[in-house]
């Protein structure tokens, strides 16, 4: 990306324009892409890892939607269609990164090394976070939208602040640019310069609202110049454009040099949640056009012919998410062990006596009808 | 931390208090504003941990539009006091962050109104992230809010908001009475791993105490007896404080010996403290600004109802504001509870069993 330093206020917006058409370095066939801008096409064995993980991803996915017909799981949003836009900006992340996820984002979590049962806690039921955000730089994920997005800033500036070498992925989608925290956040961290990297999944709804009732702005990537933030729009099912995208702003803000928003435009082929029912909004052919996009199909495509992806590592790959997903099950089939008295013991720092008795009033409550 | 510590104590300036805080024990302290005493509790908070931040709308240059924050971002430097661009919700949620990486932000909301648009933030995040990882995220994280009327401010500059955060599980709610309080409790939310709002009686902001400042003294928790008495236990916060003090004082010439409780924190509620009192005295009023209607008296009233019952001369009573949006400059001295509604509220505490208790 162009330096911005010393840019007069027309060169300046020039420079912080994303692109008109989406920034893709593989093609839907899996040729190379036609408008690649800036992005360098990663090494072949990141490719073949962002292939992996997205095999991975969308096997997690489809078992997670299969235990919610088992009752194992309360709800599930999946991310199907989206697996290029889950997996790629978390390869992209280092060790002292942290990444922001929302609710439909359990993919992102689980590609970034969370337990599957951890990262299943909160749609089924247990508790609201079940996996320790220090433990692998995730924080919990977030429900009301965009409201993370502040915390990511937060967290990033607060690392500028201590002399640290961390940068906060913000997740988010196109709904979520509507609220007034994501124009905060992306205000507060252009203004600090902080090291953060907004990662939009424009998946054409905001559960049934589609995006041309979210928003008139050309693209959603348009947004940025009005903070003074550089924007890349991107083909949201091309893994390598996602990776080399991410990549790009992560080392712009290790480098001190402020924030980057990117649209990836792509697509949620399932229903909001399962939940949903996506046929009283959107054309059945709608969702034949993106299954006929579909990310992990044309990084396939493209590895075999670039000799990289054999039969063998193909095979290789699918075995590794049949464990994945057998070890879900078998995580999600154990009744969780939940304790009502842990329902008192976190909201304060040390429960305060209020608390104390209406935890002795629950317990005796329990031991009563337990007689 | 190196950044942050290059940053600070540069140019130790000191103000007339803090110099007076470090000089051997004066016999006679110096009168403190609340103001000056906050000041004094932010710089002191500063000084003694270099995780702790100060931002917010104007706090760093201007000093805050109430001086509360005067001299401290030229005193710590800008990485530590600095100003935010004008927007709540960003600065209670970029606190969140800060906090989730280690750092101890205070923040200011200007008004008690304008922490509206952050109420998410705060009900949502602020509030809960404790409980949601299992203690895992702890969030010390201090909300500074001037709140309250009687200073002649126009709409939007004088709600009593404390309602709203009280209700909130999670928050810690506290509100100083007096400039000494205001410097103990600040200091003692700082240091707090809970997230505190912290409401400061705008009104008393310039009032004086002859008080040396520390923070030792009665726990962040703590109610504390302002005056004691046997025949009524005064229950107030905040600026009510001073008016309920003044009450105490009045009702001696008739007749009545006035306990004054300063409940300082709202939440959590310290029972043990006011339970003793009113079952001892066996009359109570809770006094506040705020509309009375579902407000934080009726807690009060609700639970000391419970826990009193059979101590209890008369119903407890409260006196408050209106349950009215808060008048303009001209009418709110109708609207504030003062030493005469007081009065009157004591008198119908059925002392000779007539009359209507309640005016709610």
């Amino acid at each position: 990306m162009t330096p911005l330093a010393g840019l007069t206020p027309a060169a300046l917006t020039d420079a912080l324009l994303p692109s008109a058409a989406p920034l893709q370095l593989i093609d839907p066939d899996g040729k190379p892409g036609q408008n690649p801008g800036g992005l360098t096409l990663p090494d072949p064995e990141i490719l073949l890892e962002l292939y992996r993980l997205m095999v991975l991803g969308r096997r997690f996915d489809r078992q997670a939607t299969t235990l919610t017909k088992q009752g194992r799981l309360a709800v599930y949003p999946s991310s199907r269609g989206q697996d290029a836009c889950q997996v790629g900006p978390v390869l992209a992340l280092r060790d002292q990164d942290w990444l922001f996820p929302t609710y439909r984002d359990t993919v992102a979590v689980v590609t970034r090394g969370v337990d599957p049962a951890e990262a299943l806690t909160l749609l089924r039921g247990d508790w609201h976070c079940g996996y320790d955000p220090y433990q692998y730089r995730v924080a919990p994920q977030c429900t009301p939208l965009a409201t993370s997005t502040l915390h990511a800033v937060g967290l990033a500036h607060a690392a500028r602040l201590k002399g640290q070498d961390e940068v906060a992925l913000a997740l988010l989608g196109d709904g979520a640019t509507s609220e007034g925290d994501t124009h905060e956040a992306l205000n507060f961290s252009a203004v600090w310069k902080a090291p953060v990297v907004f990662f939009v999944q424009n998946n054409g709804y905001a559960i049934s609202v589609p995006l041309a009732k979210q928003s008139a702005a050309p693209t959603l990537a348009a947004k940025g110049v009005g903070y003074g933030i550089p924007s890349l729009l991107i083909d949201g099912n091309d893994a390598a454009a996602v990776y080399a995208a991410v990549r790009a702003g992560l080392d712009r803000a290790a480098a001190g040099q402020g924030p980057t928003l990117i649209e990836a435009i792509t697509y949620r082929i399932e229903a909001h949640t399962n939940a949903d029912d996506a046929t009283r909004y959107r054309p059945d052919a709608e969702v034949q056009s993106w299954l006929d996009r579909d990310p992990i199909a044309r990084l396939e495509v493209f590895l075999s012919q670039e000799g990289v992806l054999g039969e063998q590592a193909t095979q290789e790959i699918a075995a590794q998410a049949e464990e994945l997903a057998e070890r879900t099950r078998d995580l999600m089939s154990k009744d969780p062990d939940l304790d009502p008295a842990d329902l008192f013991a976190h909201v304060y720092a040390q429960p305060t006596a209020s608390l104390e008795r209406q935890r002795a009033a629950l317990l005796a409550e329990i031991a009563d009808s337990a007689r | 931390m190196t950044g942050l510590l290059s940053a600070g104590e540069q140019t130790r300036t000191g103000t007339a208090i803090s110099a007076a805080r470090q000089a051997p024990a004066p016999v006679t302290p110096a009168p403190v504003t609340m103001a000056a005493a906050l000041n004094a509790a932010l710089a002191d908070s500063l000084a003694a941990d270099e995780r702790v931040l100060v931002f917010g709308e104007d706090v760093g240059t201007l000093g805050g539009v109430f001086r509360v924050t005067d001299g401290l971002a030229a005193r710590f430097g800008e990485q530590r006091v600095f100003d935010t661009p004008l927007a709540e919700s960003a600065i209670i949620g970029t606190a969140i962050g800060m906090a989730m990486n280690g750092l101890v932000p205070v923040v200011e909301m200007q008004f008690d109104a304008f922490a509206y648009p952050a109420f998410e933030q705060i009900t949502s995040h602020l509030a809960k992230l404790r409980n949601r990882t299992r203690g895992l995220v702890s969030l010390p994280i201090v909300v500074r809010i001037p709140f309250g009327g009687g200073i002649g401010g126009v709409e939007h500059h004088c709600d009593s908001s404390e309602a709203y955060y009280t209700h909130t599980p999670g928050l810690r709610v506290v509100t100083p009475g007096t400039p000494s309080d205001a410097y103990r409790l600040l200091r003692q939310s700082i240091e707090c791993a809970d997230p505190v709002l912290f409401l400061e009686p705008k009104r008393r902001y310039w009032s004086k105490e002859q008080a040396a400042l520390t923070s030792a003294g009665p726990a962040i928790d703590r109610a504390v007896v302002r005056r004691a008495g046997k025949d009524v236990t005064l229950i107030a916060y905040g600026a009510m404080v001073a008016t309920a003090l003044e009450s105490a004082e009045a009702a001696v010439h008739e007749g009545w010996d006035v306990e004054v409780i300063d409940l300082r924190s709202l939440s959590p509620f310290d029972d043990a403290t006011l339970t003793e009192s009113v079952r001892r005295t066996g009359r109570a009023i809770v006094v506040h600004e705020a509309p009375g209607f579902a407000g934080y008296g009726a807690e009060v009233a609700a639970r000391l109802t419970e826990q009193c019952f059979h101590y209890l001369e008369a119903p407890i009573l409260r006196i408050t504001g209106f349950d009215i949006p808060y008048p303009p400059p001209h009418l709110e001295r109708h609207h504030l509870p003062d030493v005469d509604r007081i009065l009157d509220g004591i008198a119908r505490l059925q002392w000779d069993d007539n009359g209507p208790a309640s005016n709610a």
